[in-house]
């Protein structure tokens, strides 16, 4: 079972992988564990479907639920035999969560990852955009947030706290 | 990006690896041992600031390091685990004090929030030099766990030399106390890249600590010194950690660590 583009999936796996792209992460509500490159490959063999989901961060415990969630979406979709396994090669990173996650979640309230990479030479980081009001006058409050994947930043003009998605 | 230089599918993880056939060879079990010791112990120390962290985002800073490291743990010790047929509850809850391989840096009381930040500076540079390498290891699940842990460890770090620089360049008083914790933690240095017996067992699956030494005396100095405070040069400790060997305090830490588990055996949540 290799991460598999979606061109070379069968048709029996591209039905799971719809039923699983559907199952959200329970912490960001608005991304879908494909939004999210969390969902990495799906294979059928007879009645045994195997997800494949990788963790964004080692000790992120939403994996648990993410897990459970997707059992219970294939379950009730007719599929009785789900297994569930993680992989954590290769590495998750931001550069997995496709456009529509980054527009999901700045218009949910979270300021998206920037790409890894742009920054230079010089270690200048690209000012975050607020959610909010879209000011680029915006500053960290803390490297950590709610959970493991987000930082806590505040925006100067409009002066609301946000958070925003590290790039990893 | 091109994947083709990485095993795409290894499974790695506590959950999985009962149902996957991966068995640790002897060896690398025995090695993996000790990282897994290293990054548990840790975690619980910083799980003890949350609510008396100085400010609520650092509760919230300490706790999502110590949640990371947890989960470096899990992983490494359920793959240690599986050689013994051992779960990774087995190995934290079910050990006494003398079985545990961690360094003594890790299990020094957190002491003020200078002597926290010291502790970590040190084992933040340590675990970065450390995964880098191990990402490049013979085992592929040992490759694994190391290159997705270090781009947390490196994360850490930056957590660490922000506190530093702030509260050496801060005010006398920080400055002072900054200094303190750099020296009550600097004998614990030495330990952590002594010649370690499972190494020399696991070969090229593991990384001989030795070798991190390098990397470690270009950047830790360097740090302190630009946040204006001195490189201690207290003596280092008799360390032992890695063969059973703990300081006092690591007692009553796994005592509280493992007194649920005990009490209630095989409780689920």
């Amino acid at each position: 079972m290799v991460n598999a583009p979606a061109l070379t999936r069968t048709t029996d796996e591209q039905a799971v992988w719809s039923i699983a792209a559907t199952v959200v992460d329970p912490e960001v509500p608005v991304l879908t564990i494909e939004d999210l490159g969390v969902l990495r490959a799906v294979s059928v063999d007879g009645d045994q479907v195997t997800v494949e989901i990788t963790p964004t961060y080692s000790g992120c415990p939403a994996v648990d639920a993410m897990r459970d969630d997707i059992v219970s979406a294939l379950n009730a979709a007719g599929y009785a035999e789900v297994r569930v396994r993680q992989v954590l090669a290769p590495a998750w990173t931001t550069d997995w969560m496709s456009n529509a996650g980054r527009e999901k979640l700045e218009a949910f309230g979270i300021a998206p990852p920037v790409p890894r990479g742009s920054v230079g030479a010089i270690g200048v980081g690209l000012g975050i955009r607020c959610p909010h009001c879209g000011s680029l006058h915006t500053r960290e409050l803390s490297h950590f947030g709610s959970t493991s994947c987000k930082a806590l930043w505040v925006c100067q003009r409009c002066q609301e706290p946000f958070d925003h998605f590290k790039a990893h | 990006m091109n994947h083709s230089n990485h095993v795409v599918s290894t499974a790695i993880t506590p959950e999985s690896i009962a149902d996957s056939s991966l068995v640790a060879p002897e060896p690398v079990a025995q090695y993996a041992l000790g990282l897994g010791d290293d990054a548990l112990v840790l975690a619980h120390r910083l799980g003890e600031w949350i609510t008396n962290a100085p400010e609520l985002e650092e509760d919230v800073a300490l706790g999502n390091i110590g949640l990371d490291l947890l989960g470096h743990a899990r992983s490494l010790l359920t793959y240690a685990g599986s050689a013994w047929a051992k779960s990774e509850d087995d190995l934290a809850y079910f050990r006494d004090e003398r079985e545990f391989r961690s360094h003594q840096l890790f299990e020094q009381p957190n002491g003020d929030f200078a002597a926290t930040i010291a502790r970590q500076l040190i084992a933040s540079v340590y675990f970065v030099e450390l995964y880098r390498a191990l990402s490049a290891s013979t085992d592929a699940t040992l490759a694994a766990i190391a290159a997705k842990a270090v781009k947390e460890v490196d994360y850490h770090l930056d957590h660490s030399v922000q506190w530093l620089q702030r509260l050496g360049l801060g005010t006398e008083y920080s400055h002072q106390r900054m200094q303190a914790g750099l020296d009550a933690m600097w004998p614990y240095v030495d330990e952590l890249f002594r010649e370690d017996p499972f190494v020399a067992e696991a070969g090229d699956a593991a990384v001989d600590p030795r070798t991190l030494r390098t990397a470690f005396d270009e950047t830790v100095p360097r740090l302190i010194v630009e946040a204006g405070l001195e490189v201690p040069s207290a003596p280092a400790v008799r360390g032992g950690g890695r063969s059973g060997v703990h300081a006092e305090a690591f007692g009553p830490m796994l005592a509280e660590l493992q007194v649920l588990a005990r009490a209630h055996p095989g409780a689920q949540w």
